[in-house]
């Protein structure tokens, strides 16, 4: 039961929506052997992750490269500017919970920028004209006020996050421009548009794992942890490597 | 002529070998070899396509001199290291080296030409660790860091990691490294580092 203790002191956040899928983890996770400290739900986690590879290679990559073959690069370049100038506005929000004024408001000024001489977000304007963009959301924002990774979870559909990060997705999710569209049609469709934008972009990333990987469910936790952690000290976490020589 | 081509050299000389290292700053080094590997990878319509052959001789030639795979392989193994022998040392840092090389190879053909920023470099004298930063730029999404780790080796300037967007390359290994040790030994690591060079020798995989 360590495991309960370790959430309830490093992620005080309380949302129903996931709690569900933390009992369900916490009770399968039981079956855990691995050592990994960071991952007590190793065992409830890759049978997950192996739902979620399946759903990708029988639904969404299929899906995903259809997207591709039709739409040629400029304007797959165009729609992905378009939902990464939505997210700006959230970027801006949680900038400014985190008390980073000047980055909130350049997140800000990319929106204006772009939703107007960027043709509703379409065109990245800001970046050209050297307003660079940020990456925020949630999740960060919880670590930067403090609140520890707690263990690592791979959510279905979502994929692995720690438990403050998928504490921050439902907040990402709560307000989400898209999401919050309340006309169902026009919603789902940029919704989906959405998934399959962000999926071509990861069909390199993908080669390049499984060049790299020897078991690609660590690899990519791995990479994962080690990302969110430079994400929320924005690209400056303290030093650490030292330890192993 | 001959007095010509001496005064060439003799011009030539205090540049090729400055007083500190051969290949002088960490940061030029860094800068001119991504330079020129992307510049050859611009052009060349074989390695877009995914051409490994092609590819990996470009790596071979341009990009392996310049790093430290004995190196690469300690940071990785971590404490492991010390308990292998140095033969297994040997046959790790070979697997490791062929899994890193087939990488950056792979990451060579999926590039598109985004533009790449070279970060303002700073050293003070008798430094022997140092990192480089640059910048890759795409439109619509944040600037990803691309950090070079360099140490200075009587061969002159290495690199042991390469960090992406906060992700370091080698400490990547450490968690499957040390799982795969657990299970079957470091003879178990090395057995499934030559199973994984060995399956990707096969056709190219979906």
């Amino acid at each position: 039961m360590k495991v309960v203790n370790a959430q309830k002191k490093e992620a005080p956040v309380r949302t129903s929506n996931l709690l569900p899928v933390m009992v369900m983890a916490a009770l399968l996770g039981g079956c855990a052997t691995t050592g990994n400290s960071k991952d007590p739900l190793e065992g409830f986690n890759r049978g997950m992750f192996a739902f979620n590879e399946g759903l990708d290679k029988a639904v969404i990559k299929p899906v995903a490269k259809g997207y591709e073959a039709i739409l040629p690069q400029p304007a797959r370049n165009g729609v992905s500017n378009f939902f990464a100038n939505i997210e700006d506005v959230y970027i801006a929000v949680n900038n400014l919970l985190q008390g980073k004024v000047p980055d909130a408001i350049n997140d800000a000024g990319r929106v204006l920028v772009n939703t107007t001489l960027g043709v509703l977000g379409f065109m990245d304007v800001a970046s050209d004209l050297g307003v660079e963009k940020h990456n925020e959301d949630f999740g960060q924002t919880l670590g930067w006020w403090g609140v520890g990774n707690g263990p690592y979870v791979v959510l279905p559909f979502f994929g692995g996050r720690t438990t403050r990060d998928a504490f921050g997705l439902v907040l990402d999710l709560k307000v989400d421009p898209v999401g919050n569209i309340g006309k169902v049609p026009t919603r789902n469709t940029l919704e989906v548009t959405r998934v399959l934008s962000q999926r071509v972009e990861l069909f390199s990333v993908d080669k390049i794992v499984d060049e790299a990987a020897l078991d690609r469910y660590s690899y990519l936790r791995g990479a994962y942890l080690q990302r969110r952690h430079n994400l929320i000290y924005d690209g400056k976490p303290p030093r650490e490597r030292d330890e192993s020589e | 002529m001959k007095l010509f081509i001496l005064l060439l050299v003799g011009f030539l000389l205090p540049t090729a070998a400055p007083a500190q290292t051969p290949e002088g700053a960490p940061d030029v080094l860094v800068k001119n070899v991504t330079n020129e590997v992307l510049e050859i990878v611009r052009k060349d319509k074989d390695i877009q396509s995914g051409n490994q052959k092609k590819v990996l001789g470009l790596v071979e030639a341009k990009v392996l001199p310049n790093f430290d795979f004995s190196h690469m392989t300690r940071l990785a193994l971590a404490r492991e290291w010390r308990t292998a022998t140095p033969a297994q040392q040997k046959s790790l840092t070979d697997e490791f080296r062929t899994l890193l090389v087939r990488t950056y190879s792979k990451a060579l053909t999926e590039y598109k030409n985004q533009a790449i920023e070279f970060k303002p470099f700073r050293m003070s004298a008798g430094e022997t660790d140092v990192k480089v930063r640059t910048l890759i730029s795409q439109s619509g999404a944040k600037p990803i860091p691309l950090d070079y780790y360099l140490e200075k080796t009587p061969q002159g300037w290495k690199v042991y990691d390469i960090e992406v967007d906060g992700i370091s390359l080698v400490v990547n290994y450490r968690e499957s490294f040390a799982a795969e040790v657990r299970k079957g030994g470091v003879d178990g690591l090395i057995k499934s580092l030559q199973t994984k060079n060995r399956s990707a020798d096969g056709p190219e995989r979906q």
